[in-house]
């Protein structure tokens, strides 16, 4: 569960400050399913670096299941991003150079796994996106949904207990939109995880029952029935 | 993970491996060549003095040269022949042994050198020139008148016609070895190619080692005899001298060279083995002050006097080249490093991403020098190929080089008699000019190899750690960059 109070993000551009995040209070049950959406330059990923531990506020607490990130040592914060956190990028951010398989495993390496329990659980991560046949194909070799599907894969195979998502269809077409949609949330279902989306999309921010809109870095909640 | 990523960033981004790896190639070949070619230019100077000095010859002690016309008389080589009336055709042979430079020091100087601190051995030898003249005088012929000549003319009957001498002059140098003392001197600088040298007891045996050139002009073969001043000698060995240019034609036992040369307990030069190499400054000092009236050559004297195109080389082998190379080098390092950071740049969302996955700084700043570390080896071999071969090929179509020795100033390791059988008048003084002829060769040593890899190895740290102190800063918030 996430209990933010506060949070407050200052970027300093030259002589001028910007206020990312304005004293934001949040709370995330486990479990639960988050749309945040907003005008570009919002802090709609502001906001997700600080759940995601990329990055600290300036004030505030950001609690993960009581620990706060805010002030967490940088080892042990690289270790909750390693155990607890999936991420994926409106970019996919593949390493160009792995295959699929690798990319996947990429996530496995801070976890200290034998090799064998590796490759055996990104082989499996890729069959359950529906890419268990393209394992040994290099990005570069996949379109742009396949790719994304290869960062789900490599976000989900942790098996973590929250998966953070920044414009995840930002970069594709309407059709393979839909296709990585359906697949985030049958994954969010079957998986039971604390899933927070950024989106620009209006049409996905309605399919979602709670929804946070970032202006200026404040938050206003709206749940919603959806049907 | 890190082989497996390490690996296919190498094959995959080949291209930008290899512009690193060519400029540390280029410095660390360059640096192999001009290393070798030093090598092989020194080797060449040790070549040279050796051949004047002999093997582990540290320095040599001579006569300090005096004044000319103080002193000594002038001495020449006489020569006396019976040309008396009536021995016609009869065959004449002398022998004019002199010792060379005429300057000589007592075999107590040998004992006084040896005593000196710090020097480990020290042998005293002769160096002598025999000039050897030989031919006939033939007295006229007296003809009688011829028939029918006119009446009154020439009572005498007949004439004289013919008559004169015909001699040809043949020198060589005599060598005068301590044969109770062989590590040291000139015939340590030649190897016995046929026969043997000579033993500890043979100190005034009627035996001669031969040099090979000397003995392939002469015909002569080891069991066959030679005649100095008429003292027979029986060949026992030929030696050849390892630079192809022997510093004596005919080696004898010091007392035998010294009887020829009628210089009974006397040397020309004292060949002096210091006991450790950084001693020989001390002991030459030394030898200087409790010897009086020597003079006193190391070999790095003797290298300075070095002249001609192998000294110009060597001088621009490790001038030059030594600060093109450190320069090349320090340029490959740099620009590696910089390429290296700024492959660094180009991958920053890259390695936002894997640190915004829990990998460690630490692990992603290993990855970046590893694959830094790898263009280094690669740059490495590549250099080493690259240098290999152009050392190869300058010991296979390098030039071949002249060095000329002496001429410098204090006189060089002997005094050289010159001045041709028959040539001007009176001793001519010379400090010895020696001119060799020498390959350029570019010997690669195991240390020049080890430098090298020690160098690729250093390229691929400095460029790791340009390229890992920027990974090493990069946040895990970076892998939303939009850049990249
Ligand atoms: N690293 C940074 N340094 C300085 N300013 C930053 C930095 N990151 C974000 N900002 C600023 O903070 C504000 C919020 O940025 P953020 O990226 O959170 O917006 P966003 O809502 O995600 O916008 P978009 O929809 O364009 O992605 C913006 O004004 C942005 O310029
Ligand atoms: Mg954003």
């Amino acid at each position: 569960m996430y209990q933010l109070s506060g949070v407050t993000k200052r970027y300093r551009r030259g002589k001028e400050t910007v206020r990312a995040l304005d004293g934001v209070d949040l709370i995330i049950e486990d479990g639960g399913r988050l749309v945040i959406q907003g005008p570009t330059g919002g802090g709609k990923s502001t906001l997700l670096q600080m759940l995601g531990g990329l990055d600290r506020p300036t004030e505030g607490r950001v609690l993960l299941d009581g620990t706060d990130l805010a002030t967490l040592p940088e080892a042990r914060l690289t270790r909750v991003r390693a155990e607890k956190i999936g991420f994926v990028f409106q970019g996919f951010n593949l390493v160009p150079t792995l295959t699929a398989q690798e990319n996947v495993e990429t996530a496995l390496v801070p976890l200290g796994l034998k090799t064998s329990e590796r490759r055996e659980r990104a082989a499996e991560a890729l069959v359950s996106v529906g890419l268990g046949e393209r394992r040994g194909h290099l990005p570069g070799e996949l379109s742009g949904g396949q790719q994304q599907r290869v960062a789900i894969a490599r976000a989900l195979v942790k098996r973590p207990a929250v998966l953070l998502a920044d414009e995840p269809t930002g970069n594709l077409d309407e059709s393979m939109r839909d296709e990585i949609m359906d697949l985030l949330e049958g994954l969010w279902e079957e998986n039971g995880l604390t899933f927070v989306m950024v989106t620009h999309d209006t049409a996905l921010a309605r399919r979602a029952p709670r929804l946070a809109t970032i202006r200026k870095g404040q938050v206003t909640i709206r749940e919603q029935v959806v049907g | 993970m890190f082989f497996t990523y390490l690996r296919r960033e190498l094959r995959r981004r080949r291209k930008a491996a290899l512009v690193v790896a060519s400029g540390l190639a280029l410095g660390i070949a360059l640096v192999i060549v001009v290393d070798s070619v030093t090598a092989g230019m020194s080797r060449a100077q040790t070549k040279v003095l050796e051949s004047l000095y002999g093997l582990g010859t540290d320095m040599t002690v001579t006569k300090a040269a005096s004044p000319p016309g103080e002193g000594d008389a002038v001495r020449r080589p006489r020569f006396r022949f019976d040309a008396g009336a009536g021995t016609d055709s009869a065959q004449q042979s002398q022998d004019v042994v002199m010792v060379q430079g005429f300057e000589t020091l007592t075999a107590s100087t040998v004992a006084k050198v040896a005593a000196q601190d710090g020097v480990a051995d020290a042998v005293g030898g002769l160096s002598a020139r025999v000039m050897k003249v030989d031919g006939r005088f033939a007295s006229g012929e007296v003809r009688p008148a011829q028939p029918g000549q006119a009446p009154g003319q020439g009572g005498a009957g007949g004439e004289v016609r013919g008559g004169g001498a015909d001699f040809g002059v043949d020198s060589y140098t005599v060598y005068g070895t301590d044969v109770a003392h062989q590590g040291l001197g000139p015939l340590t600088s030649s190897k016995i190619t046929s026969g043997r040298t000579f033993t500890a007891g043979e100190t005034s045996a009627k035996v001669a080692v031969v040099d090979s050139a000397h003995a392939k002009e002469q015909g002569l073969t080891v069991g066959e005899k030679i005649t100095v001043s008429g003292t027979a000698y029986t060949v026992i060995g030929v030696a050849t001298a390892d630079s192809g240019d022997a510093s004596a034609d005919v080696y004898l036992p010091l007392a035998e060279a010294q009887t020829l040369a009628d210089a009974k307990g006397r040397v020309t030069t004292v060949y002096v083995r210091a006991t450790a190499s950084q001693r020989i400054d001390e002991v030459k000092g030394a030898v200087q002050k409790n010897v009086p009236g020597t003079t006193v050559t190391t070999s790095a004297d003797l290298a300075d006097t070095v002249s001609g195109s192998l000294s110009t080389a060597s001088d621009l082998a490790t001038g030059v080249g030594k600060w093109l190379s450190i320069v090349v080098l320090g340029a490959a390092f740099v620009v590696a490093g910089l390429l290296t950071s700024s492959a660094v740049s180009r991958r920053v969302r890259e390695f936002g991403t894997l640190k915004a996955l829990g990998w460690r700084s630490g692990r992603v700043t290993r990855q970046v020098a590893g694959e830094a570390l790898a263009h280094g080896l690669i740059g490495g071999a590549l250099g080493i190929g690259a240098g290999l071969a152009g050392a190869w090929a300058v010991t296979a179509f390098g030039p071949t080089l002249t060095a000329e020795l002496g001429g410098g100033a204090g006189g060089g390791g002997g005094q050289r008699f010159a001045g041709g059988p028959g040539g001007g008048g009176g001793p001519v003084r010379e400090t010895a000019t020696r001119a060799l002829d020498v390959a350029l060769t570019a010997p690669v040593s195991l240390t020049t190899i080890g430098l090298a890899v020690a160098l690729a190895v250093t390229g691929g740290l400095v460029a790791g750690g340009f390229g890992g102190w920027r990974a090493a800063r990069l946040r895990p918030a970076d892998a939303l960059r939009r850049v990249g």
